[in-house]
C-alpha cells in the first residue's frame, strides 16, 4: 500500500540546512553524539545514516538532494524529516 | 534506538569520555570535611603546565567536549586561566569548580570576558551556620561574594553547587531561591563517602526518611536542577528520576588527578581504581581505550546479591564508590540502598576493614590551639 506523503514534505525536502556552527558532531559505535557549545547540551544522533545525512546536509541545495546523495530510498525519507525536526529543535542544525 | 538500548550500548564504553573531571591540584584553602579528594596541599608532583596543555592536545583529538576543572581549588594554581583558555581555544569547554576565594571583581570581569566557560559555586548550606560546619568558617560569605562579583561583572547563569547532606535536605528549595536570586542554576549531588568523606559520612549522608525527601523534590524540580545524574540509587523508589540511569565510570567519564593518575570516577581515588597516568607512554587516549580497569567495567556487570532484588533494572545496583568506601562488595546494594536491602550487610562490615583513600593531602592539623596556655 501506497503511503500517501505527509503533508509538507515538498516543503520540507526544498528547505536548505546545515549543521549548526556550534555543534561538534563525535562518531561513536551507535552513531555519533553531538554537543553544542551555546547552550552546553549534548545530543544522541542515534542512527549512522542520520550522521550521514546531517554532515552532508550544508553541501548541498536542499534537504531532498542531501538524502539522494547520501543513497537513502525515498521511502524512509518521512522519517528522516521527523527526525531533523527534533535536530532542528535541538539546534543541531539549522536553516541557512 | 530506545533510550534503555542507548543506555545498554553506553555500558559498552564510548570511544571517548563525554566529559571527564581534571582536578588540576590538591592544593586547597579549605578543609571541607566530606573533600572526594582530600586536598589541602600542593602535590609536588602536579602536571606542569606543558604537561597540562600536552593532555589537553590529547583530549582535542578525542574529540572530548568539555572538561570538568575541580581541585582541590584549580584557581590556586598560578597558570590557571593559562590552561583553561588553552583548552577552550582547542574545542574543550571548561566548566570548573571553586570555592570562590579568588572571584575578586577584576577575576570576575576576566570570567566574564570567556566564551564557553561555566562556572559551578560550592555551598552546603543557605546560611553560614549550616555551610561553614562544612566547609570551614567564612567560607559561606566567601562564596556568597564571588557569587555577588560574578553577577555584578555580568558573567551570566554561573552554576551553584551543593552536596546534599542530612544538615542541608531541608534548605533545597531555598538553595532553589538563593540560585533564582542570581538567574543561576542549581546543581544538587550525592554525598559520597569518599576522600575525607569516608571520616564525615556517618554524619553527613542523609537518613533513610531524607532519601524519599530528596527523591520527591528531585521529581518535583528536577527538570530545572542540575545533579550530575547522580542520584540514580533513588530510583528504586519509584519514576526514574531525569537524567541517565547508570555508573558511568570508565565509560562515560573518568578522572584525571593533579598528578595525571586517571581514575574510574571522582570518587574512587584508590589503587583498585587507577587505570593509569597520562605520563605513561601512549598518554591519556591508550588508558580510556585500553587499560585492563576500564575494559572490565565495560563489561556486562553481575547484580549478585541484588539479582533477586525487583528494584536492580531501576537503581542499578547505586554507586560502586560508596559501596566500596563503607566496605560493601561491589556486587551488592549501595549502602543508601532505599529498599534497606544494604542495613544488615552493613553490620556485618568489621570497623576499620573499609578501604582507605590511597593519597591524603590534608593539612595538618592545628593543634597548638588545644595546647594547654601555661608554657
Amino acid at each position: 500500500m501506497n503511503v500517501a506523503p505527509a503533508p509538507g514534505l515538498d516543503e520540507a525536502l526544498a528547505r536548505r540546512l546545515e549543521l549548526h556552527p556550534q555543534v561538534a558532531l563525535r562518531p561513536e559505535p551507535f552513531g555519533a553524539l553531538a554537543y553544542h557549545y551555546g547552550n552546553r547540551r549534548l545530543i544522541f544522533l542515534r542512527h549512522k545514516d542520520v550522521v550521514r545525512l546531517v554532515e552532508a546536509l550544508g553541501s548541498h541545495d536542499s534537504l531532498g538532494s542531501a538524502l539522494s546523495a547520501c543513497g537513502i530510498a525515498a521511502s524512509r525519507w518521512p522519517s528522516f524529516v521527523t527526525a531533523l525536526q527534533s535536530l532542528e529543535t535541538s539546534e543541531v542544525i539549522r536553516e541557512r | 534506538m530506545s533510550a534503555e538500548s542507548l543506555v545498554s550500548q553506553m555500558k559498552f564504553g564510548l570511544d571517548a569520555p563525554i566529559c571527564l573531571t581534571w582536578e588540576l591540584t590538591y592544593a586547597c584553602n579549605l578543609q571541607c570535611i566530606h573533600c572526594l579528594s582530600s586536598s589541602g596541599q600542593r602535590d609536588s608532583r602536579e602536571l606542569s603546565t606543558a604537561e597540562a596543555k600536552r593532555v589537553l592536545d590529547e583530549l582535542r583529538d578525542l574529540q572530548v567536549f568539555y572538561i570538568n576543572i575541580g581541585g582541590g581549588e584549580p584557581m590556586i594554581r598560578r597558570d590557571f586561566f593559562e590552561i583553561v583558555e588553552y583548552s577552550i581555544a582547542n574545542q574543550i569547554g571548561v566548566k570548573f569548580s571553586t570555592n570562590g576565594a579568588f572571584i575578586d571583581r577584576p577575576k570576575s570581569q576576566q570570567l566574564a570576558s570567556m566564551d564557553y566557560l561555566d562556572i559551578q559555586l560550592s555551598i552546603d548550606g543557605v546560611d553560614a551556620a549550616t555551610n561553614d560546619a562544612v566547609r570551614g568558617e567564612g567560607s559561606y560569605a566567601m562564596a556568597r561574594r564571588a557569587m555577588d562579583n560574578l553577577a555584578e561583572a555580568g558573567f551570566g547563569p554561573f552554576k551553584i553547587s551543593v552536596v546534599v547532606t542530612r544538615h542541608n535536605v531541608d534548605q533545597l528549595d531555598g538553595f532553589k531561591a538563593i540560585a533564582d536570586s542570581y538567574g543561576a542554576q542549581l546543581r544538587v549531588t550525592r554525598l559520597r563517602p569518599s576522600g575525607r568523606g569516608a571520616d564525615s559520612w556517618h554524619d553527613l549522608h542523609p537518613t533513610n526518611a531524607q532519601q524519599m525527601q530528596i527523591y520527591q523534590w528531585l521529581l518535583a524540580n528536577g527538570e530545572n536542577v542540575l545533579t550530575g545524574d547522580s542520584f540514580f540509587h533513588l530510583n528504586a523508589l519509584g519514576a526514574p528520576l531525569p537524567g541517565l540511569n547508570m555508573c558511568g565510570a570508565g565509560r562515560v567519564v573518568c578522572l584525571i588527578d593533579p598528578i595525571g593518575d586517571v581514575y574510574a570516577c571522582p570518587f574512587v581515588i584508590h589503587d583498585q581504581f587507577k587505570a593509569g597516568s597520562v605520563r605513561d607512554e601512549g598518554g591519556f587516549a591508550k588508558v580510556w581505550k585500553q587499560s585492563e580497569l576500564f575494559l572490565s567495567l565495560r563489561e556486562p556487570e553481575s547484580a549478585g546479591a541484588c539479582s533477586s532484588c525487583g528494584s536492580y533494572d531501576a537503581c542499578q545496583g547505586g554507586c560502586m564508590a560508596a559501596k566500596f568506601f563503607t566496605g560493601l562488595p561491589l556486587d551488592g546494594p549501595d549502602p543508601e540502598c532505599v529498599i534497606g536491602n544494604a542495613e544488615s550487610q552493613l553490620l556485618k562490615v568489621p570497623a576499620g576493614i573499609a578501604p582507605k583513600p590511597a593519597m591524603d593531602h590534608s593539612k595538618p592539623v592545628t593543634i597548638s590551639r588545644r595546647k594547654p596556655a601555661s608554657v
